[in-house]
């Protein structure tokens, strides 16, 4: 809705202004480029999402990884976040010409660029949810003579299952943005480096034509993990059902 | 004979002293409750029990020292602990799935307490579809399934409401007599206390120290009917009584 009115404001500006398109280029007609340019766009895209979602695979791992060594070893946690935070708080402008001059122009530095950027809300998320586990559940089960393995499996982590849902919607909105820098860092192929060339070429409307595939794969991403929640968490569901009314009485 | 005895068992954390001497004793086969003030370290006392916590003195299991925790007890905590995760029958399987009894197994043993526990059709729902009796119920089958020497339930009914508490504790009473369970109940309801125990102790506010042992004469089964209540009743009096002339709190005092 809100977007619709932006665009139709927009719209108006760019045609009744007086603007030039080459600075303001109306949404008609960055949408009319990018179709007749879509081979390219979708040319493009392709490593972006690969990147993206390889980037974005070893950044779940390492975040279960390191999320489990640090709820198993509490004093690793003192130790290993202050790194964590540093590393969040790199100015990705710096940093992504740094990786690609260490990795090369290749998958790698883009790999490692969207974990970079990823990697740290989920691994909080995970974390704060591992600790949100309810006391009662935790002795419950060593009465029952559970180990902390068992404990962790059967409790800690599916406690943590709505945390880590929150950190991943934070990360995905992240990740394809981590993609792009990189591939503006340096690149053959991908959404970065053809938003760098349609810039040079003075082409604002195939830079907003770019901007879009983005930001709709990002959509879609974001998507796909709403409903990876709710299967992953279908009591949420028939929590809420409950909420409204429909449950049974003793 | 003695299942569980307690000498002089004492915990503090940090340096919040919060059992200051705990003695008591369950025979098998024996419903006993504890009472006591909010706050008193009643919980705490289960904490030591199954071994989230360790304190001080002796404590006795079958007249051998209580070490391995997780054998002997069936432990309901204070709120339901049902993991909203788990759909009803799964919640109830958990402790015999810790056991490492079989999923089939496990199913089938815990299958046909449902319809005993009011909760037969319910075995695919949430934990929040349920009502709060029913939770309370489901709770306590996944406690009683684990066919431990003895139940530790610490305030069962407590969150309920007062018409269903009554109606729980009245089940109650019939399970246990069907099923003769050996069982440490915490609670701060008078008559619950009165209306489910063989014998109570009563607490003293934190640091806690057993103020009173009161045995519960009362012919089984139990109702809230005919000449039984007027006893019931002046027992109730005689205990709240002990209760709210409890000393305050002496603090640093370790007799
Ligand atoms: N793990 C712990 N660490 C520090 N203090 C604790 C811990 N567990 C309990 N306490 C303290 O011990 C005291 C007694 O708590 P406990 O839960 O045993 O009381 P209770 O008798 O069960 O009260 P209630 O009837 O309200 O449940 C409280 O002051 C509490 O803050
Ligand atoms: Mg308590």
């Amino acid at each position: 809705m809100s977007v619709g009115l932006l665009l139709v404001a927009w719209e108006l500006y760019a045609n009744y202004s007086g603007i030039k398109p080459t600075i303001l280029p109306a949404p008609s007609r960055v949408f009319e480029q990018a179709i007749l340019n879509r081979e390219a766009l979708v040319d493009n895209a392709i490593p972006t999402i690969r990147a993206t979602l390889i980037g974005f695979a070893f950044s779940l791992g390492a975040a279960f990884a390191l999320s489990m060594l640090v709820d198993f070893f509490q004093p690793l946690r003192r130790a290993l976040f202050p790194v964590f935070i540093v590393s969040q708080t790199l100015p990705l402008v710096a940093i992504a010409p740094l990786v690609v001059l260490w990795f090369g122009f290749g998958l790698t530095p883009k790999i490692v660029l969207v974990a970079l950027v990823t990697f740290f809300p989920m691994l909080v998320a995970l974390v704060q949810g591992y600790e949100a586990t309810e006391a009662e559940i935790g002795q419950m089960l060593r009465a029952m003579g559970a180990g902390r393995w068992r404990v962790f499996m059967l409790a800690r982590l599916p406690s943590a299952l709505p945390y880590f849902f929150a950190g991943l919607r934070i990360s995905i909105t992240y990740a394809v943005v981590g993609a792009i820098f990189a591939e503006y860092a340096g690149a053959a192929k991908g959404l970065g480096i053809y938003m760098l060339n349609a810039k040079n070429n003075f082409r604002p409307d195939l830079v907003l034509a770019a901007v879009g595939v983005s930001a709709a794969l990002t959509l879609v991403l974001f998507g796909l993990t709403v409903l990876l929640q709710r299967l992953a968490m279908p009591w949420e569901r028939a929590a809420g059902r409950q909420a409204a009314g429909k449950g049974p009485q003793a | 004979m003695s299942r569980l005895g307690l000498r002089r068992v004492r915990k503090a954390f940090g340096g919040l002293d919060v059992l200051a001497d705990i003695s008591l004793s369950v025979d098998a086969g024996e419903f006993v409750s504890i009472l006591g003030p909010s706050g008193a370290g009643k919980s705490t006392l289960f904490q030591l029990l199954t071994g989230a916590e360790h304190g001080e003195g002796e404590m006795i299991f079958d007249g051998a020292p209580l070490d391995d925790h997780g054998r002997h007890f069936a432990f309901m905590p204070q709120r339901d602990a049902l993991m909203p995760w788990r759909r009803i029958l799964d919640n109830t399987t958990l402790g015999l799935e810790v056991q490492g009894v079989g999923r089939k197994a496990a199913r089938a043993r815990v299958a046909p307490l449902f319809a005993e526990f009011g909760l037969a059709g319910f075995e695919r729902h949430f934990p929040a579809q349920l009502s709060a009796g029913m939770r309370q119920r489901a709770a306590l089958l996944r406690t009683v399934v684990q066919e431990r020497d003895m139940l530790l339930l610490d305030e069962p009914f407590g969150a309920l409401d007062a018409l269903t508490r009554a109606a729980m504790q009245r089940w109650l009473e019939q399970m246990w007599r069907h099923h003769r369970w050996t069982a440490l109940l915490i609670t701060h309801d008078v008559r619950e206390a009165v209306f489910l125990s063989d014998r109570i102790y009563v607490f003293s506010a934190r640091p806690a120290r057993v103020v009173r042992e009161i045995k519960v004469p009362l012919p089984r089964p139990r109702d809230r009917t005919g000449t039984a209540t007027r006893q019931a009743g002046a027992l109730e009096a005689e205990i709240l009584d002990i209760l709210l002339n409890l000393q305050p709190s002496r603090g640093h005092d370790h007799d």
